[in-house]
């Protein structure tokens, strides 16, 4: 028993060390940084912070990163919502292959899609905007949604929309007002994934914009410099890009073990 | 379930369909295309049948990173697997200390990859990280994962069972909450130990995720691009150069359609013929829960 604490304190240890250090970093000056190794500041500065959140190039990665995020949730969770129940309650024709298809879109190694999503959303005019990138994003995260929802609504008994039709709901006010909310967790998890892998993708994202829609993944890489690093202004970057995460596990905690398993253990 | 067989679920499906079609079939045509051209400028194509096909397989770029590749996949799948399976059996089942812990655990998933990338780019380095201090000034080894190879190597590797191995433990501690008591009551009553309960009860049951969390593992694997891109950069030399960042610096950077166009496609049949084997897996396995 006591060494099953001490097995969990050590690994808990070794996924927060790492990011205690980029904390810390971000709360010393570059001097202190490249002077010696301190464990923790000894001269605490905002700075780094600051430099962030009042220069309008760096702040507005994250307002971009955070448009194209919840732009892909929402396309996601609209779309993937009616194929999924279809492929929970209906059989037809090319059912099982159009879900192996969808899945192998999220097999697709991003990196073989970018050279023609660069010239398709070019072509298109929509590069460099911000539904680019949520619409490449797509092509990972429509594929997980549908599963994901796929699972949680073959929990729901059939019986439910069968009693519903034979009320009289028609078939959107059935979905709207009966199955949606009692799927209502299953939605919150999907919605938390397509938020998770949109937010963590960079090679699409910074392939598919240069300017008015770029991710803040991509101002980060400007830190290097002929000056050398801004070590302090990169590590504040990368706090606060996990602090967006931190939040969003918070809320889902409790459903997230079940999402993980896709809704299919 | 009993499902009802009606073709107008097509119309629901269509949406899905569309949307995906828009951003998969019509880039993958394009790949199809240039695969087997030689483009110099707009209007300027020529056919070149299986040219490039027959240039990239011999190409010792690509095998390489293909070795690599398989290399890395293999060794993270040997390490996450067992070692996600035991921090699931040792987290907390309930109260505040289950919460806390899964909120910890699912961290690192939650970081965008390059940000992984930047984080362990800090922390290893010799002189400003904590990581690589620790090893050189403690432990006396001259340790520079940007100079040795091995070293290289070690630290990407122990950068993605930081980031991956939480993906591991949170489907394996879902499938374990899935085990009705019973089970470990009927355990107790015929006198199981801890291992005989591991070996006879939690792993069968965890069967299914733990396929799931293989094929994950093993599909995102293949395609890592991002974390050791911002960490080592494909180097020291091209010693962790894997299949994607191969395939982006002959694409974007040299600007080699056709050539990058057939890797992409050979890359892809690779990754979609092991997936396809551990899907019809996953699916026999399903099966045989239910009946």
């Amino acid at each position: 028993m006591r060494l099953r604490y001490l097995a969990l304190i050590v690994y808990f240890g070794f996924l927060l060390l790492p990011i205690y250090w980029l904390v810390n970093m971000s709360l010393k000056t570059n001097v202190e940084i490249t002077s010696g190794l301190t464990l923790w500041p000894q001269n605490l500065t905002f700075a780094n912070y600051v430099t962030i959140l009042t220069d309008q190039s760096w702040y507005s990665g994250y307002i971009n990163s955070f448009i194209y995020v919840a732009m892909n949730t929402a396309i996601s969770l609209t779309v993937a919502l009616p194929a999924a129940y279809a492929f929970s309650r209906y059989r037809f024709i090319g059912d099982k292959h159009m879900f192996f298809w969808l899945l192998t879109n999220r097999m697709a190694p991003p990196a073989v899609f970018v050279l023609p999503f660069f010239q398709l959303y070019q072509t298109f005019g929509l590069f460099d905007t911000h539904i680019a990138v949520a619409l490449a994003h797509c092509l990972f995260n429509v594929p997980l949604a549908v599963w994901i929802l796929e699972g949680f609504m073959s929990g729901v008994p059939k019986e439910i929309d069968e009693t519903a039709y034979v009320d009289g709901y028609s078939f959107p006010r059935f979905f709207l007002f009966v199955f949606m909310p009692l799927i209502k967790a299953g939605i919150g998890v999907t919605a938390f994934f397509c938020f998770m892998f949109s937010w963590v993708e960079l090679l699409m994202a910074r392939t598919l914009t240069s300017v008015a829609a770029k991710p803040i993944g991509a101002i980060m890489t400007r830190t290097v410099s002929a000056a050398g690093m801004d070590w302090g202004t990169l590590a504040a970057a990368g706090v606060l890009t996990i602090v967006p995460g931190v939040l969003v596990i918070y809320f889902v905690r409790n459903y997230m073990a079940k999402g993980f398993a896709l809704g299919r253990v | 379930m009993r499902k009802t067989e009606s073709n107008k679920a097509w119309l629901l499906v269509l949406p899905v369909f569309l949307l995906v079609a828009f951003s998969a079939i019509i880039p993958l045509m394009t790949v199809v295309n240039y695969s087997v051209q030689d483009i110099f400028g707009p209007g300027e194509a020529y056919w070149v049948g299986t040219e490039w096909f027959k240039e990239m397989l011999r190409s010792e770029d690509l095998r390489g990173a293909f070795v690599r590749q398989v290399i890395f996949s293999a060794t993270i799948l040997v390490i996450q697997i067992p070692l996600g399976i035991a921090i699931a059996l040792a987290m907390p089942a309930k109260g505040w200390t289950a919460s806390l812990s899964l909120v910890l655990v699912a961290l690192p998933l939650l970081i965008p990859w390059n940000v992984v990338g930047t984080i362990w780019q800090i922390f290893a380095r010799g002189d400003i990280g904590l990581g690589g201090w620790f090893v050189n000034d403690m432990m006396g080894i001259g340790y520079n994962y940007t100079a040795d190879s091995l070293h290289a190597w070690i630290t990407v590797v122990v950068m993605d069972i930081w980031h991956w191995t939480p993906l591991v433990v949170l489907l394996c501690y879902a499938g374990l909450r899935a085990i009705p008591d019973a089970f470990y009551q009927a355990a107790a009553i015929d006198g199981a130990g801890r291992w005989k309960v591991f070996r006879y009860i939690q792993l069968p049951k965890l069967r299914g995720v733990l396929l799931i969390a293989v094929l994950l593992r093993f599909m995102d694997s293949f395609m890592i691009y991002t974390e050791p891109f911002v960490l080592t950069g494909g180097g020291p030399g091209t010693a962790t150069t894997f299949l994607s960042q191969q395939l982006v610096k002959i694409a974007l950077g040299q600007f080699d359609l056709g050539p990058a166009a057939a890797y992409s496609i050979i890359y892809f049949l690779i990754i979609l013929a092991a997936s396809f084997v551990f899907y019809n897996i996953m699916v026999r396995v399903g099966r045989g829960d239910r009946a």
